[in-house]
């Protein structure tokens, strides 16, 4: 096995993980908020996947498959979620759903 | 004595019984517990009376000591009881006259909803005004004391639903209040000045006294003053009458308010020592039998006739104990009190029988109606009218002008005073009686048809009873005391002064017949001008009426010469308006300012809380970044 840059793969992650985190803060509709999410937790994957493969150990990859369990789990609860919301609301748009303020 | 603790214990009980099941007893059961256990210790008086009568105990009085009450340092106060020749005409008189009044309550207050809270604070009064007249030593005269007014206040606001009746009630408390106070500060003095509170060693040591304190006479005379609705604490007995009638008659005629005149009687030795407070005594109660008489003579509502001639009453018993006529002041208060008691109790079936109707001029012609009624008011009346010779009020009024005018102590002023007194007090009780009683009956007998008429109305036998036995003494009980003059039998002077000591006369004193002649004929012109103005022409009255001049004088007099409003202008209305300048003062900013503090936070905090996601999300990544910067630069 040839010598493993981790550091290119680290920086891809955080690139992912500021996109992710943009999306988040920039998007309007809920769907693309929860898939920048996504985007986030793969990133983070990314990340422990890259450190198991430096270190040679198999922590990483089994913490990216309880990332991946995670999300869908998630990502599952939250799409009820968003159906919910469109259905009570009839809009996506999380300016519209201001009804936790004080 | 073992059966001394027996007089104030049965009223105790009787309390305790009816206020924690009274409402679980039936009514046949509450009025044999109320009156019962007052009869019962009237008998037992009755018994001790005659003992201490017909065998007087060595060292003049009967004693019961039956626990120590508390110990602090060298103050130890004892539960003692201590019946001495003074306390047992006041036990009688508050056991006797309780009793009757109570047997007439029976029947009296049997429509009341609350039968057996009546009785219960009836009872609770008695028990007080036992304990009050049996002390042995002062703090235990001073528990009675506040005991009685406690009861005086909640059966004036007797009938609480009325905001008037709560009024007057704490009326009376505020105003008893600062007679109190005043008295307590001269218990405190009194201890600091003998080191005792015993009653005895107090008499006996004060004369020894090195150094004499003449404000505590002064301050008692406060105290007592409040209490019997003297000059110028007199305004809240007129109101109290808002309490039923035979409330009216046991606490707020024969019993409470003479408690000031027990007061002074019982601690003779210390005002004695002090002219001053004798002199302030004798001007205060002639000043107040005046002002008093004054205001009955234009009163319209027959209690608050009855209230200001108990008021002028208890005035002339202060001018006997100011002139150190000891002994008159106490047969005054005796007579007083089956006098009074019966008027208040008469009044009381008028009323009823009137449909609660309070304006005399609204009565009228009760005479063929209401025949016993009628004959023990007549009774009362002349008593209180102190006609001569046939009713009790003469033999113990005409003492006390006779007094006023030549004892030690006395002067020409207070007997003139006296005298005009006397003839204020027969103008406005022949009024009264003329009024009640004769002409045309002018009440509309507006009542739901199917029921009697309630002129028709007949007092039953427990009503009348209490009245005829109140009436007869109304009329005899003075027969044990004569004028020196007439006929050498002295009973109750003879009795009193194995306590009080005897009336100091000055020297070369005119002829005392000549006295009882002028009072006759002061009295006598009372009633015939009465006579003339009420029954005669009362045109006369009608032409008054036109004279605006008369009006205000009337209306003056009506006010109680305006007491209520002065004290208004004078302590209520300055306090109001202190309060409301400084209804925000410092301590106020302070809470205030924590609480508006508190509450800009809260606004400024929950800014925070305006559902926007994304906001969160901010916050949320400000928190991590600071976290992490933290983790990184240290």
């Amino acid at each position: 096995m040839s010598s493993f840059n981790g550091e290119i793969v680290l920086i891809v992650a955080a690139i992912l993980f500021v996109l992710g985190l943009i999306g988040v803060l920039t998007r309007k509709n809920i769907i693309f908020i929860l898939l920048s999410v996504e985007i986030m937790l793969n990133s983070a994957g990314l990340a422990f996947v890259a450190a198991g493969a430096k270190w040679q150990q198999p922590d990483g990859q089994v913490m990216f498959l309880f990332i991946l369990a995670m999300a869908a789990a998630e990502v599952s609860v939250g799409l009820a979620l968003v159906l919910q919301i469109y259905h009570q609301h009839k809009t996506l748009d999380v300016d519209g759903l201001k009804e936790l303020r004080d | 004595m073992p059966l001394l603790a027996f007089i104030p214990t049965l009223p105790l009980l009787g309390f305790l019984v009816l206020s924690l099941a009274g409402r679980a007893l039936p009514k046949k059961l509450i009025a044999p517990i109320g009156a019962g256990t007052i009869c019962i210790a009237s008998v037992i008086t009755m018994l001790l009376c005659a003992r201490f009568l017909l065998t007087p105990p060595a060292d003049g009085a009967y004693t019961q000591t039956l626990w120590q009450w508390f110990n602090i340092g060298s103050l130890s106060v004892s539960i003692s009881l201590r019946l001495d020749a003074l306390s047992l005409v006041f036990v009688f008189i508050i056991t006797f006259v309780g009793a009757l009044i109570h047997i007439y309550s029976a029947a009296f207050m049997r429509q009341d909803r609350d039968y057996a809270r009546f009785f219960a604070c009836m009872n609770l009064f008695v028990c007080s005004m036992l304990v009050l007249v049996m002390a042995g030593n002062l703090v235990l005269l001073y528990l009675g004391w506040e005991g009685v007014g406690l009861c005086s206040y909640l059966l004036i606001g007797f009938w609480y639903e009325t905001p008037a009746n709560s009024n007057a009630a704490n009326k009376a408390f505020y105003i008893t209040r600062i007679g109190d106070t005043a008295m307590a500060i001269g218990l405190f003095l009194l201890y600091k000045e003998l080191g005792t509170f015993t009653i005895p060693a107090i008499l006996h040591d004060a004369p020894q006294a090195p150094s004499y304190n003449t404000l505590i006479p002064l301050l008692l005379l406060a105290g007592a003053m409040g209490k019997s609705a003297q000059l110028p604490l007199q305004t809240w007995l007129p109101d109290a009458m808002a309490g039923p009638s035979p409330v009216s008659a046991l606490i707020h005629a024969a019993t409470m308010v003479t408690a000031g005149v027990y007061l002074i009687a019982r601690m003779h030795v210390l005002f004695q020592l002090s002219p001053l407070a004798m002199t302030a005594t004798a001007v205060i109660g002639a000043l107040t039998l005046f002002i008093a008489g004054c205001s009955a003579m234009v009163q319209t509502d027959i209690k608050r006739i009855l209230a200001y001639s108990t008021i002028s009453q208890i005035g002339y018993m202060f001018l006997a104990l100011g002139v150190g006529a000891w002994s008159a002041a106490i047969f005054h208060f005796f007579t007083h009190a089956f006098f009074k008691a019966l008027l208040f109790l008469a009044a009381g079936v008028v009323i009823e029988a009137l449909h609660h109707e309070h304006n005399i001029f609204k009565m009228g012609g009760l005479k063929n109606k209401m025949p016993v009624v009628f004959l023990t008011f007549l009774a009362g009346a002349a008593a209180l009218a102190a006609l001569p010779l046939v009713s009790a009020g003469f033999y113990s009024k005409d003492q006390i002008l006779w007094y006023a005018w030549n004892a030690a102590n006395g002067n020409a002023a207070l007997g003139s005073i006296a005298l005009a007194g006397a003839f204020i007090t027969s103008f406005y009780t022949t009024r009264l009686l003329l009024v009640v009683f004769w002409g045309e009956s002018k009440t509309t007998p507006a009542h739901p048809p199917g029921q009697p008429p309630p002129i028709a109305y007949r007092p039953g036998p427990l009503m009348t009873v209490p009245l005829v036995i109140l009436g007869i003494l109304s009329l005899t009980s003075g027969f044990i005391e004569w004028p020196h003059n007439l006929l050498h039998l002295t009973l109750f002077s003879h009795h009193v002064q194995k306590t009080l000591p005897a009336t100091l006369l000055k020297e070369n004193l005119p002829s005392e017949s000549a006295f009882q002649v002028i009072t006759t004929l002061v009295t006598l012109a009372g009633i015939y001008l009465a006579y003339i103005v009420y029954y005669r022409s009362p045109a006369s009255i009608l032409q008054w009426r036109q004279s605006r001049r008369m009006m205000a004088i009337r209306d003056f007099l009506f006010d109680g010469w305006k007491f209520d409003a002065l004290y208004r202008t004078l302590f209520v209305k300055p306090f109001v308006f202190i309060t409301r300048v400084n209804k925000s003062d410092i301590s106020d900013r302070l809470y205030n300012g924590i609480a508006q503090a508190s509450l800009m936070l809260n606004r400024m905090v929950s800014l925070s809380q305006n559902g926007s996601l994304r906001w969160y999300i901010v916050g949320v990544l400000a928190g991590i970044l600071f976290i992490i910067t933290l983790q990184l630069f240290t």
